[in-house]
């Protein structure tokens, strides 16, 4: 929808004037509209987070307790029986580390791929920017992530793990993180207005992709030249980064890490334009 | 600057019905892909039934009007007419297939009350989601809460998760949310189809103290007797084209004219007389409204001698309850027919009370000179359409059956026991307050 708004504060002589008409081409992603709505998008999140762990025994303790029984299974049938290598890391740490930015990753793509079929009321009933609904629930998984961040301090206390000056860097990683899981969200989400097998190909593809990242065992398994490619999950640069954020090993972002950047930077952006271009036939189809 | 506040131009919209399924799974996608290279001949073979396995509808046509600034207009027309597509286009919800449409000012639309309200938040919390969806500020909700609470009278359960509230807490706080959105063009669908009848009547009163604040009003509603009151003027809408516009009372009541059935002028046989024509009709419009002149007329063609012709009217309700009964010759006595002799026999009711709802008319024609009372073995039927009665409440069969003129009076009273006039009606005497 092409819509022209020109809005100048409230006077009752300058109202704003919006014009409604078929849109065709590409369209503009209207990010300016977006920051008006910012505080629909923090309410949105807000009711997620508020809603998600109601009428439940352990609350909040759910956003930590799953990355921690993650780990130790993993550390029990990879750390111990498998033996498989950790850069040096006690296995527990390293593999709560990868879990904790798997997780962010995993809840971000599963809640906003179903987010705006699940808001259909909304959808149906109201306008404003969609893209708002995709992005609230990734906020809301921010949350989660918060309370497991803080279990992993404990458990770097516990190893005596100190980090180093590039515990600076981990903001960037988890933005970094957070477009990764918008851009895949953003395809997901609107393949799954038109599309509803989405919903049943999401859990497998969570499922698979997490052995094809760096979660369980460490990026330096892969043959060095063959680490390009393998940057081509952009989940392996954002894990590795994490891993040398928090813990400082096993290495400082290098090729992998830059491949995995353009993909990220590639599907955020395509996924943007795909979502803004099917979002004005959303409360047709939906 | 102009005043106009929405300016549609030939907004059309086509929706695709039939033909393929509303979800497409992505397994034909991905078949159709596979099978891309065998469809020139699948084309060929099936181009002649593809454009009917793909059928259009338009839910809109070519609608064009103009809506001045501080306007209340109503939108009248049968399910399907395309109301609610022109108000999801002017809402922004779904977009026109062509035409265009330009808005002057925020708009606030109204489809649903309680929009986004989460069963497991509390009223307080719903408030400020609710508000946030529907474009408020949260400074500005914070400033209408205390208003907002009041209108829903929740206070006490202000921070209580609403899926444990009553049906009618919810609504209340619904819409008390909604109507304090303060954005220059209202767009309300159906609200006030909600609720019970005291519910209704505070709705309405709101909305008509919004009109009177100079904001632009569109009012689609199937409570006829409703946009009466609140707007001033309507556009009727069939098969998604605007087939009238103008004032309120005037296009509604074409409206209804147009929907009525026309009563039997087929004839009917009873013994002594064939019947020609049954009519009812107001004398005040097109259609009968509570409170109208009416007139009944009926015409017979006398099949023998008839001394003393006449008839028995019953008007019933649809549960066969007489709601009145009327004997010609009480009113009049007309000379004697002879056979062939056609005659009409005709009744002026004054100030007509019966509510809106349909009702049957039973004829006995009667000679009294030669004891003769024949029934007409059908039943006519007629429809008093909803109007404002009662300050323009919606009006069903909980009103029973008539309305009455009333005008209710009262206040505070200093002394109880000072003079009255007329007689005490009993302990409950103050009860008119609540009227």
């Amino acid at each position: 929808m092409t819509v022209v708004v020109s809005e100048l504060p409230h006077s009752p002589l300058e109202l704003p004037r919006t014009i409604i008409r078929p849109s065709g081409g590409w369209v503009s992603l209207r990010l300016q509209e977006l920051w008006q709505y910012r505080e629909l998008l923090f309410f949105l999140a807000w009711r997620d987070v508020k809603v998600r762990y109601k009428q439940t025994a352990l609350g909040v303790a759910w956003a930590v307790l799953q990355p921690l029984l993650g780990m130790v299974v993993f550390t029990v049938f990879f750390g111990r029986l498998a033996r498989v290598a950790s850069d040096g890391i006690p296995y527990p740490l390293f593999s709560y580390s990868g879990l904790l930015a798997w997780h962010l990753f995993a809840y971000s793509v599963t809640e906003s791929s179903s987010s705006v079929v699940a808001n259909e009321r909304l959808i149906t009933k109201v306008y404003f920017p969609r893209l708002v609904i995709p992005m609230a629930s990734i906020l809301a998984a921010l949350v989660d992530f918060a309370a497991a961040l803080v279990l992993l301090i404990g458990l770097m206390a516990y190893y005596g793990v100190h980090p180093g000056w590039a515990i600076l860097t981990l903001p960037f990683f988890i933005v970094f993180e957070i477009a990764t899981a918008l851009g895949v969200g953003l395809w997901l989400s609107t393949l799954n207005v038109q599309y509803r097998d989405v919903r049943y190909t999401v859990p497998f593809v969570i499922q698979v992709w997490l052995f094809a990242s760096p979660v369980i065992y460490s990026s330096t398994l892969v043959p060095a030249r063959w680490r390009p490619l393998y940057g081509l999950n952009p989940m392996a640069g954002v894990i590795e980064g994490f891993r040398w954020a928090l813990l400082g090993k096993p290495r400082a972002p290098g090729v992998m890490f830059a491949v995995s950047s353009l993909v990220v930077v590639a599907l955020l952006i395509s996924g943007l334009y795909y979502f803004r271009r099917m979002e004005k036939h959303f409360a047709d189809v939906i | 600057m102009s005043n106009i506040a929405i300016q549609c131009d030939g907004l059309s919209k086509q929706y695709r019905v039939g033909g393929r399924e509303r979800y497409k799974a992505l397994r034909d996608v991905i078949m159709d892909g596979l099978k891309r290279p065998f469809r020139i001949r699948d084309d060929l073979r099936s181009s002649g039934d593809s454009a009917e396995s793909e059928s259009t509808i338009w839910a809109l046509r070519d609608v064009s009007f103009e809506v001045t600034q501080g306007e209340v207009v109503g939108i009248i027309g049968r399910n399907g007419a395309g109301k609610s597509t022109l108000l999801k286009i002017l809402s922004r919800i779904t977009e026109p297939t062509q035409g265009q449409a330009e808005i002057t000012g925020r708009v606030g639309s109204l489809l649903e009350v309680g929009t986004g309200f989460h069963p497991e938040l509390t009223g307080r919390e719903n408030i400020f989601l609710n508000g946030a969806i529907l474009g408020m500020k949260k400074a500005e909700i914070i400033c209408k809460f205390d208003e907002i609470v009041a209108f829903a009278e929740v206070e006490k359960f202000i921070d209580t998760p609403v899926k444990r509230y009553s049906n009618g807490m919810y609504l209340r706080l619904a819409f008390a949310v909604a109507a304090n959105m303060e954005t220059e063009i209202l767009l309300v669908d159906e609200v006030l189809g909600v609720g019970d009848a005291q519910f209704q009547k505070r709705c309405f009163e709101k909305f008509r103290q919004i009109s009177r604040g100079g904001r632009t009003i569109f009012f689609v509603s199937h409570n006829m007797a409703a946009l009466r009151t609140a707007c001033q003027n309507g556009i009727i809408l069939d098969c998604g084209r605007v087939t009238d516009r103008g004032e309120i009372n005037t296009v509604a009541d074409r409206y209804l004219a147009s929907l009525s059935k026309h009563n039997g002028t087929e004839s009917v046989e009873t013994k002594s007389f064939t019947v020609g024509e049954v009519s009812i009709r107001s004398l005040d419009g097109p259609v009968i409204k509570t409170f109208d002149d009416i007139e009944i007329r009926v015409r017979v063609l006398a099949k023998t001698d008839i001394v003393s012709p006449g008839m028995f009217l019953s008007i019933l309700s649809l549960d066969n309850q007489r709601v009145a009964a009327l004997a010609f010759n009480d009113f009049l006595n007309i000379s004697g027919l002879k056979q062939g002799d056609w005659c009409e026999l005709g009744l002026r009711v004054g100030k007509f009370p019966l509510l809106a709802g349909e009702y049957e008319i039973e004829i006995d024609l009667t000679d009294l000179g030669h004891h003769k009372i024949e029934l007409i073995a059908r039943r006519y039927n007629f429809e008093v359409v909803e109007s404002p009665v009662y300050e323009g409440r919606k009006i069903d069969q909980r009103f029973g059956l008539v309305g009455l003129e009333v005008r209710a009076f009262g206040g505070p009273v200093q002394n109880a026991l000072g003079p009255r006039v007329g007689p005490r009606v009993g302990p409950l005497d103050n009860a008119n307050h609540k009227v």
